[in-house]
């Protein structure tokens, strides 16, 4: 018998890059009441960078995330709520008030070489009682046997699920499903594998299939795709996939298509959708945040975007450096050869 | 005349940078560990070197008026007052923060005659200078940085405590800097060859604020700090932004630098590092040049 997956959604944290962090209460409560009704048993919520990403660099919440935490717990019946934290950007104060709200998981991000920097907080969320979750961001930029090391030190310091993390929508069919079975046979029983999929180059829904069929057991979707870039798996689709798949998930698909219609789909303010842009992320290994913040750069110094997400590809930044591409689009101006004003 | 405690890397490369002092005469390293790498290096430099750890130091003959402590946050902790009752100044490079925060061009000739100082961060050296340069033309209700290092520079203690810099350096921002409240991000980036510690500051102003003078401000700043780090540029003039709406009615100022070191012991990516040497290094100077008065005078 096939083994089960379980279906994590993160409309509201991924998809808060999308929406320029502009969600309401009124968009958490219900997309929240929608996915605990499908039977969706970890909805992760959260500014996109994760806790304490209300800022100048990423963008400040429409909403104080606190309140948008406090109504997701109070709409879940049978729901746990997850945060995400990136160690160097949140701190483990910001989680402790997180599990004061409710929230009953997190998922503890790092760059995929840099899982040293999470055994603080894995530790800390030990700790405090919470379900832990590792996201080892931006996985293609490692072969799968040092992933597979990283993974180690997450899974050491408490981390009970390790996410292989395309943040760049990158991977491709087997360099999706050779990292997740890198992990499962370092890992073996000691803590599960998840993987995280975005669409730039469409890629979102067969690597996750492919990832199941590696050892994946948590997958992780968007409703609408809503999420960077161009998107995160839609959590609608993967569900219809699994079904027909003969894959027990634990969710009802037609449940979650009426949610993605009658719910998500009418307050998203962008589509996800693979465009130059995006395919460019996919393609050069960008993180898909950048996507907003790149055109927001162009539009103020009149440089195109996708040669911004070029450079930014080629330089090899990583997740949080968002302020790299203004140097980068001021790099772009500078070559032009016209005055930078104030 | 002086002591290192710590014959890390940190240690090693303000060793190097001491030797050219003419003020500073570095006369001991001490550690504990006698197979340290950093104490053999100091010997060969003609510095008496100890894995005897504090009580050796304090044990001397001459003990040194300045100590310069590149340990660890909780073996600072343990030795600050053993230096105080010894009546040795020290210069705390750990995250210890005993003594005031010190960053050279804001406020170090507050502390001149304090007994312990710190140095804050590597992060908070490289923009606490900038946000004071904004907040000492305009007020500043909110500051926040982006510090981006290699991943070869970041060493083992910051990476178990990752927070500490974080919060630290967030801290650094408003009591030293000026801003009403500060936040700091630190991002470690692997690429190879390794990338040069850069800093992005941002400060949160009024749309009316004189921009000018801000400009004026942040360029003056930055050529004070060349003085002691050469190595620190801004990568473009800086970028004043507009009200956005989810700016809370505040333009912005934004400061694109970049750290690169000395490659005295530490190679030059690791700006990171060297700030917080060159930062101390210059601290132990003036301290020293505050003593050397003082003896004149009483001499």
């Amino acid at each position: 018998m096939t083994a089960p997956v379980r279906i994590v959604d993160t409309t509201l944290r991924d998809g808060s890059h999308a929406m320029a962090h502009r969600f309401t209460e009124q968009h958490v409560r219900d997309t929240v009441r929608a996915l605990d009704s499908a039977g969706v048993s970890l909805v992760e919520v959260s500014h996109g960078d994760g806790l304490g990403g209300s800022t100048f660099n990423y963008g400040f919440s429409l909403v104080d995330e606190a309140a948008l935490i406090a109504a997701a717990v109070d709409e879940a019946r049978q729901a746990r709520i997850a945060v995400l934290l990136l160690p160097g950007l949140g701190t483990v104060t910001d989680l402790r008030a997180a599990a004061d709200l409710g929230a009953g998981a997190v998922r503890i991000a790092t760059h995929c070489t840099e899982a040293d920097v999470s055994v603080q907080h894995f530790t800390a969320a030990r700790d405090l009682g919470l379900e832990t979750v590792g996201f080892l961001m931006l996985s293609h930029m490692s072969e799968p046997e040092a992933l597979a090391k990283q993974a180690r030190i997450m899974a050491d310091a408490g981390c009970q699920c390790v996410y292989v993390v395309d943040s760049a929508g990158a991977l491709i069919l087997e360099d999706a499903s050779d990292r997740v079975a890198a992990i499962v046979a370092e890992l073996g029983d000691d803590a599960q594998v998840g993987y995280h999929g975005h669409q730039n180059l469409s890629f979102g829904v067969a690597n996750s299939v492919l990832a199941h069929r590696a050892g994946a057991r948590q997958i992780d979707g968007s409703l609408v795709a809503l999420g960077a870039g161009a998107g995160n798996s839609p959590t609608e689709v993967l569900a219809a996939t699994f079904d027909r798949l003969g894959v027990e998930t634990g969710v009802d698909k037609d449940v979650l298509m009426d949610a993605a219609e009658n719910v998500v789909k009418p307050f998203i303010t962008r589509l996800p959708v693979m465009d130059r842009s995006s395919i460019v992320q996919g393609f050069g290994g960008v993180y898909s945040s950048f996507l907003l913040h790149a055109e927001r750069a162009a539009e103020r110094y009149g440089v195109p975007a996708h040669e911004i997400l070029y450079r930014v590809g080629e330089r090899r930044y990583v997740g949080g450096q968002e302020d790299m591409i203004i140097d980068i689009a001021l790099e772009l101006v500078a070559a032009r050869g016209d005055a930078v004003g104030a | 005349m002086a002591a290192i405690v710590g014959p890390g890397n940190i240690g090693t490369d303000l060793l190097a940078k001491l030797q050219r002092s003419e003020l500073v005469d570095v006369r001991y390293m001490v550690g504990v560990d006698p197979a340290s790498e950093g104490l053999a290096r100091a010997e060969a430099l003609g510095v008496e070197a100890s894995a005897g750890g504090v009580d050796w130091l304090l044990a001397r003959d001459a003990t040194p008026d300045l100590v310069f402590d590149a340990t660890s946050a909780k073996a600072h902790l343990a030795a600050a007052p053993r230096y105080a009752e010894a009546g040795i100044r020290a210069v705390d490079l750990t995250p210890a923060a005993t003594g005031p925060f010190t960053c050279p061009v804001v406020n170090l000739q507050e502390h001149l005659d304090v007994p312990n100082v710190n140095m804050i961060t590597c992060g908070g050296q490289a923009t606490i200078p900038i946000v004071h340069a904004v907040s000492s033309v305009t007020a500043v209700p909110y500051a926040e940085i982006v510090a981006s290092v290699s991943s070869r520079s970041a060493g083992p203690g910051t990476r178990a405590n990752i927070d500490e810099f974080t919060e630290t350096t967030g801290r650094g921002l408003e009591v030293v800097g000026g801003a009403e409240r500060g936040k700091a991000i630190i991002i470690i980036n692997p690429m190879d060859p390794p990338m040069i510690m850069r800093d992005t500051v941002f400060c949160a102003i009024d749309p009316d604020a004189d921009r000018t003078a801000i400009a004026r401000s942040i360029h003056d700043t930055v050529r004070r700090v060349q003085e002691y780090v050469p190595g620190y540029t801004v990568k473009a003039e800086p970028q004043f932004d507009d009200p956005r709406p989810d700016w809370n009615g505040h333009a912005r100022v934004g400061v694109f630098l970049e750290v690169a070191g000395g490659g005295d012991y530490l190679p030059a990516y690791a700006g990171n590092l060297d700030i917080m040497t060159a930062a101390a290094a210059r601290v132990g100077e003036l301290m020293a040049e505050r003593l050397l008065e003082k003896k004149a005078v009483h001499a």
